[in-house]
């Protein structure tokens, strides 16, 4: 192939990455349960007005879902007045009575709140509360030794757990962050004393747990409101009318046995949601909305996985083969070209996917490039290591033969080197097929988003659900490599001597 | 045809070679031999122009080298060395033709030539389908001296091919290589270390040492008339097999 047509070629595969995702109307949610209710009643009421409305659901954290909101990757999200004072707006000294007017200088409407209060509390055993006869949180200063693990949000915002510790001046050492869905579990399980809850958190009642008492107000409220771009009162008015109409409309015991009815009784949020809106309002014709089946959900994950899996790893192959060629034939550029895709590569998964969020936003496109950037070293440290083992006497035949360069490379050293680059691409291929769960985290989807769902209803069925096919997945390419050895790998480099 | 003029070459600070100037004579069988390290393969890879003299000058038809297009200059020369040099990823055949086929020859005159070489240098047509690996020591250098002369260049340069062959294989083959030089009439020059070889196929005998020529000549002159007490020591340090039984029980 011609070096043009190459480029060609590069760009024409590296497009899905730049085309970003079409402007449909949608809503974000955080990852929690409460969080995706209120966005599916939102959904809900907005392809009722006659929308085409699509939920990108569990994106992750505040900032994430403000900054996509910021950005018009999404047009509404339900946030927490408190969240807004204390961590959004924190560098803005927003009083409670301007919030709206403040929101408004960034483009961004509230509705008015929903009606109920989720506060944060600290949570505790109640028997263990009992026996240690805390009622109040600042009767936890008598018990240094406690262990907290709150959940990563609550360790750093403005009412977390830094001001908490100074209000009441907490003696304890033993602080963890910990997802917020698992700190339950290590409630149960004895591994931590008390962690963060949100007060309509269907888990308080459920585990038998006391919320201590905030003696000191240090928790402001918060209550529920829906966020939206104000260009959205132009874009969907009557959207706007209906998500103004659940003002007020949905009490803290109706928060929490919608709650308790999704991580309880696993009953789908979708499912929740239109409960409520049909009971709650009359309406002349009910809202309906279906089950997905396991098969339908498992078609539609895969499909996203092979995409993230697949784009970001042909990508990987065009780049990094002739960054290893590269790397092998010009040493010091090489040794620039490994150092780099080596530091790439020690960036922890996790980070990376985050530090895409504000050059490409969420979903796809960020998902794609870190996947690609993390399959890179592999690739070019194969394909450097396969040229150069390539044996001296075998290079200089092959000069001394008058063959150019660019046919040494293609009929010569590339073929030589086959065993090891394609080894590479299947170490890229492998791990990309694990890593791109974790692109569920910013709305990618794929094999993630059932783990991710999992996790946060406690749903062992759920999390099996992703992880397992995404352990297929892998099996599956190390076999499909292992085969196309059979086709890439010349067949005399597969024959031991002597056969 | 080739000329090596007061050349030096260096590799770091350990010198190759020190002021050599040889001519082989054209159309005839030049052997360099040597203990190791004395220079005599850095001779044939500064011919074929894979390495560049630090000093001195070495031509092709009165025409330095780096004046020569390095592509046109190599198809004029074929090389050998001593493992053959084979590529293990293509078979005996496409071995041989490689360059052919990159050079746009079309298939009946490829095959021609091919079948031509096979009978010259003696290799089962069957064989041309194996890989390297598949081939014996001696068939593959067989194989590499095909591929060596496809294109028909006016230059051999061999780099001890038979090192590593068993005696028996060897003799076989150093027959073979005499025909060949023979009925071929290519200025051939070969780097050995073997002086009966070196007798058996050479027209002309260059003894280096040192990164020097030691002597020039015939087989004859070297040990009839030694130029120096090394020559005659590198020629007794050959040892006969002959010499081991004692025949003096005979007489």
């Amino acid at each position: 192939m011609n070096p043009r047509r190459y480029i060609a070629f590069l760009l024409a595969c590296l497009f899905p990455l730049m085309a970003v995702a079409q402007r449909a109307i949608s809503v974000g949610s955080k990852s929690f349960t409460e969080n995706v209710i209120l966005a599916e009643m939102a959904t809900l009421v907005g392809r009722e007005a006659g929308y085409e409305v699509i939920h990108r659901d569990q994106l992750g954290g505040t900032r994430i879902l403000w900054n996509a909101l910021l950005s018009g990757e999404i047009d509404v999200y339900p946030e927490y007045t408190g969240t807004l004072l204390q961590e959004i707006l924190v560098g803005h000294r927003v009083r409670a009575d301007a919030l709206a007017d403040t929101l408004a200088s960034f483009g961004i409407k509230m509705t008015a709140p929903l009606g109920f209060n989720n506060t944060y509390a600290v949570g505790m055993r109640e028997a263990r509360a009992e026996a240690l006869h805390i009622r109040t949180i600042s009767d936890l200063r008598q018990h240094p030794e406690l262990k907290f693990g709150f959940s990563n949000e609550f360790m750093d915002r403005g009412d977390g757990w830094p001001s908490l510790r100074d209000d009441y001046g907490l003696p304890q050492r033993d602080v963890r962050g910990i997802d917020h869905d698992l700190g339950y579990r290590g409630l149960v399980a004895g591994s931590i004393d008390a962690l963060d809850l949100y007060s309509t958190d269907a888990e308080i009642a459920y585990y038998h747990l006391r919320a201590l008492i905030d003696d000191r107000h240090h928790f402001p409220d918060y209550h529920a409101v829906f966020l939206y771009r104000a260009d959205l009162a132009d874009r969907a008015p009557a959207w706007v009318a209906a998500l103004r109409r659940l003002s007020g409309a949905i009490s803290n015991e109706a928060m929490v046995r919608m709650n308790a009815r999704a991580k309880i009784e696993k009953v789908p949020e979708n499912e929740i949601a239109a409960d409520f809106l049909n009971t709650a309002f009359d309406r002349d014709v009910n809202i309906t909305v279906s089950r997905t089946t396991r098969l339908s959900r498992f078609r539609h994950h895969t499909r996203e996985h092979l995409y993230l899996v697949g784009i970001s790893l042909l990508a990987a192959v065009l780049i990094a083969l002739p960054l290893g060629i590269v790397a092998a034939k010009f040493r010091r550029t090489g040794q620039i070209i490994l150092g780099i895709t080596g530091v790439i590569y020690t960036i922890p998964s996790l980070a990376l996917l985050v530090f895409m969020i504000p050059l490409l936003g969420i979903g796809g496109p960020p998902a794609l490039v870190a996947l690609f950037l993390y399959s890179l070293l592999p690739i070019v440290r194969n394909t450097h290591t396969g040229l150069h083992d390539i044996s001296p006497a075998l290079i200089e035949s092959a000069e001394a033969l008058g063959l150019t360069p660019w046919a040494r490379l293609i009929h010569i050293e590339l073929p030589l080197a086959s065993r090891s680059i394609l080894g590479g691409i299947k170490t890229s291929a492998v791990i990309n097929a694990g890593t791109a769960t974790l692109g569920a985290l910013i709305g990618a989807g794929g094999y993630g988003q059932p783990i991710l769902t999992g996790i946060r209803l406690d749903d062992v069925g759920l999390i099996l659900e992703g992880a397992v096919p995404a352990a297929l997945l892998a099996l599956v390419l190390q076999l499909l490599f292992e085969l196309s050895e059979r086709w890439l790998v010349p067949r005399g480099l597969r024959i031991a001597p002597g056969d | 045809m080739i000329e090596i003029d007061c050349v030096t070459k260096f590799y770091g600070s350990l010198r190759a070679l020190h002021e050599v100037s040889l001519k082989p004579a054209p159309e005839r069988t030049t052997v360099l031999i040597g203990p190791s390290g004395c220079g005599k393969s850095t001779m044939l890879r500064l011919i074929i122009g894979l390495i560049v003299p630090d000093a001195g000058t070495v031509r092709f038809e009165d025409r330095p080298i780096p004046a020569w297009n390095p592509y046109t200059l190599r198809h004029r020369m074929g090389y050998v060395i001593q493992d053959g040099g084979l590529f293990p990823h293509l078979t005996a055949r496409d071995n041989v033709t490689l360059l052919a086929r990159h050079l746009g020859w079309e298939a009946a005159r490829i095959e021609e030539r091919l079948t031509a070489l096979g009978k010259l240098v003696h290799l089962p047509s069957d064989r041309l389908d194996d890989f390297p690996a598949q081939l014996s020591g001696g068939q593959q250098q067989r194989v590499g001296l095909m591929r060596a002369l496809m294109l028909d260049p006016d230059v051999l340069l061999l780099d001890e091919p038979l090192g590593a062959l068993d005696p028996m294989i060897r003799a076989d083959l150093q027959a073979d290589l005499r025909d060949i030089f023979r009925s071929l009439h290519k200025t051939v020059v070969m780097v050995t270390h073997d002086l009966g070889e070196a007798g058996f196929l050479g027209d002309e005998i260059i003894l280096m040492r040192g990164g020097q020529i030691e002597q020039a000549g015939t087989l004859e002159d070297l040990v009839v008339r030694a130029a120096s007490p090394f020559v005659e020591a590198f020629i007794h340090a050959q040892r006969s097999p002959l010499e081991s039984i004692d025949t003096s029980v005979g007489e």
